[in-house]
């Protein structure tokens, strides 16, 4: 029997009118920006905050992920991220006091070749390192956990192994949107539903407010969190980023019996899939090629993961696809987000996310909010921030980031 | 799906292409006298252009020739292709 849905009341969040001026005004209305407003009003006790949202809230690729949370990245930097953001996302049902489903089933990171399994193990070593949860499963440890996947040999990627994350897991989605909009909302937050960000307000080199489709509106400080749209704000405030957007597709199949307990992630093959609470499989495909704003892709993208998934998981072969979209996604050159001060003073960014970007929410909303209170990084996304172009000190997640770019 | 006018091979399918990003970004003159910055700039700073976008293709899987499409990024539809080194196209609706 599939988890039920908790209960929510009809109205979670009031709709205020914009005021004429505020502290921070936070643009865009995803996880990210909703995390980053409660952070502000929880941890700084900055409360004078709109968050200015161009459709409905957490309509963008907060409504479009694959909701996987993990924290098994390699390098010391990403792994203090989202290690902190996933020992977020274990208290903050709790201080939220919202059930949004966080179920922590474990991650399989599946390895087909003999250079995957080298990556994988090196993986696993690093994350235990950093005190992140990581152990290194053989095939036969594979189907202990994850009973339905092939673990054979006739096929063309056969698995040779995986690492496992059991600390890992899913949750619903737009449910912990709803959680940290009311909870922000409760803190003083004003968040603002079509409202669409027209224009960017400076006097010489600050930031002093915004243009919008409701009006200007002043700000002492103004925080972008619009991923795939991150280029074109910040070409409305007269600075560049190193991001390029493109489409990323996910689709479900139609409701399914309990299959599949955990989450399992390919990159050789590609393939990531859970099975959600209500018994769709969740999957995503990679991102298409080219840049796009389109907010779909091509279905050859689409026919490719399922040829894979097919392959890893013959009990699919039947299951039918119910419906694919696509989110934009604003992918930088290291495959690590950007959490940093920009080259305008007061004006503050958060994008970069790439294909990754919802197990990031709370650890996005920590750090963003302690550099806009304190116009200084948190020691967390220090190295997340825009100077590492031009010093070279990237950090490439390619290999953990798991979604082909 | 995409269908792509290759100059050489005509009307393909996007599967047959591969991506190259912003067309029309010339190799440094001089790299050695670039500051950290602006080598910077080349090395991972690209225009990510909401609409009309120059942008590079490569017939992989027929002539193996690159060459440039101006491409919509919003609708994903080609409004022009030209051969590599030939200028930009003017568009209907372009700034004159």
């Amino acid at each position: 029997m599939a988890d039920l849905l908790p209960e929510h009341p009809d109205f979670l969040w009031r709709n205020p009118e914009p005021k004429s001026s505020y502290d921070v005004v936070i643009i865009g209305g995803g996880g990210h920006g909703l995390a980053t407003a409660y952070y502000l009003a929880k941890n700084h006790g900055i409360t004078n905050v709109a968050v200015l949202e161009r459709g409905w809230l957490a309509g963008g690729n907060m409504a479009r992920n694959t909701t996987i949370i993990r924290s098994n990245y390699l390098w010391d930097e990403s792994a203090a991220i989202y290690e902190h953001s996933l020992k977020q996302w274990e208290v903050l049902p709790e201080e939220l006091d919202y059930d949004f489903l966080f179920s922590q089933r474990g991650v399989l990171n599946l390895a087909h070749t003999l250079q995957d399994v080298r990556d994988s193990v090196r993986r696993c070593e690093a994350n235990r390192l950093n005190g992140v949860d990581a152990e290194w499963l053989d095939p036969d440890q594979v189907k202990e956990v994850c009973p339905i996947i092939n673990t054979g040999d006739n096929i063309r990627y056969p698995v040779m192994g995986a690492t496992y994350q059991p600390r890992a897991g899913i949750a619903k989605h737009d449910h912990v949107a709803w959680a940290f909009a009311r909870k922000a909302d409760e803190l003083g937050v004003d968040l603002i539903q079509d409202c669409e960000v027209t224009g960017i307000v400076k006097d010489g080199n600050r930031v002093t407010g915004v243009r919008t489709s409701r009006g200007t509106i002043a700000a002492g400080k103004v925080a972008l969190c619009a991923a795939g749209h991150s280029s074109v704000l910040a070409e409305m405030a007269g600075f560049d980023l190193p991001i390029q957007s493109h489409p990323l597709q996910a689709l479900v199949s139609e409701l399914h019996q309990p299959v599949h307990p955990t989450v399992v992630m390919s990159n050789h093959v590609h393939v990531y899939v859970s099975q959600a609470h209500k018994g769709e499989l969740v999957m995503g495909a990679g991102v298409d090629s080219y840049n796009g704003y389109g907010q779909r892709g091509g279905f050859h993208v689409i026919e490719e993961q399922m040829a894979a998934a097919v392959e890893l998981f013959p009990i699919f072969a039947r299951a039918h696809l119910l419906r694919t979209w696509g989110g934009i996604v604003d992918v930088t050159p290291d495959a690590s987000p950007v959490v940093s001060k920009t080259p305008i003073d007061q004006l503050y960014v958060n994008c970069g996310w790439g294909t990754g970007g919802f197990k990031g929410t709370p650890g996005a909303g920590w750090t963003m909010a302690h550099t806009i209170a304190h116009d200084e990084p948190h020691e967390y996304n220090a190295p997340f921030a825009l100077e590492r172009f031009s010093t070279g000190a990237l950090i490439d997640e390619h290999g953990a980031a798991a979604v082909a770019h | 799906m995409i269908l792509i006018s290759c100059p050489n091979c005509g009307s393909r399918d996007e599967t047959e292409f591969h991506y190259g990003g912003q067309a029309h970004v010339p190799y440094p003159e001089d790299p050695n006298t670039l500051s950290d910055e602006e080598w910077g700039r080349y090395l991972f700073y690209r225009e990510n252009t909401k609409g009309i976008f120059a942008e590079r293709w490569v017939h992989s899987s027929g002539c193996r020739k690159w060459f440039n499409v101006l491409r919509d990024t919003v609708t994903y539809r080609i409004a022009a292709v030209y051969r590599t080194g030939e200028p930009r196209p003017t568009l209907d609706g372009d700034p004159q």
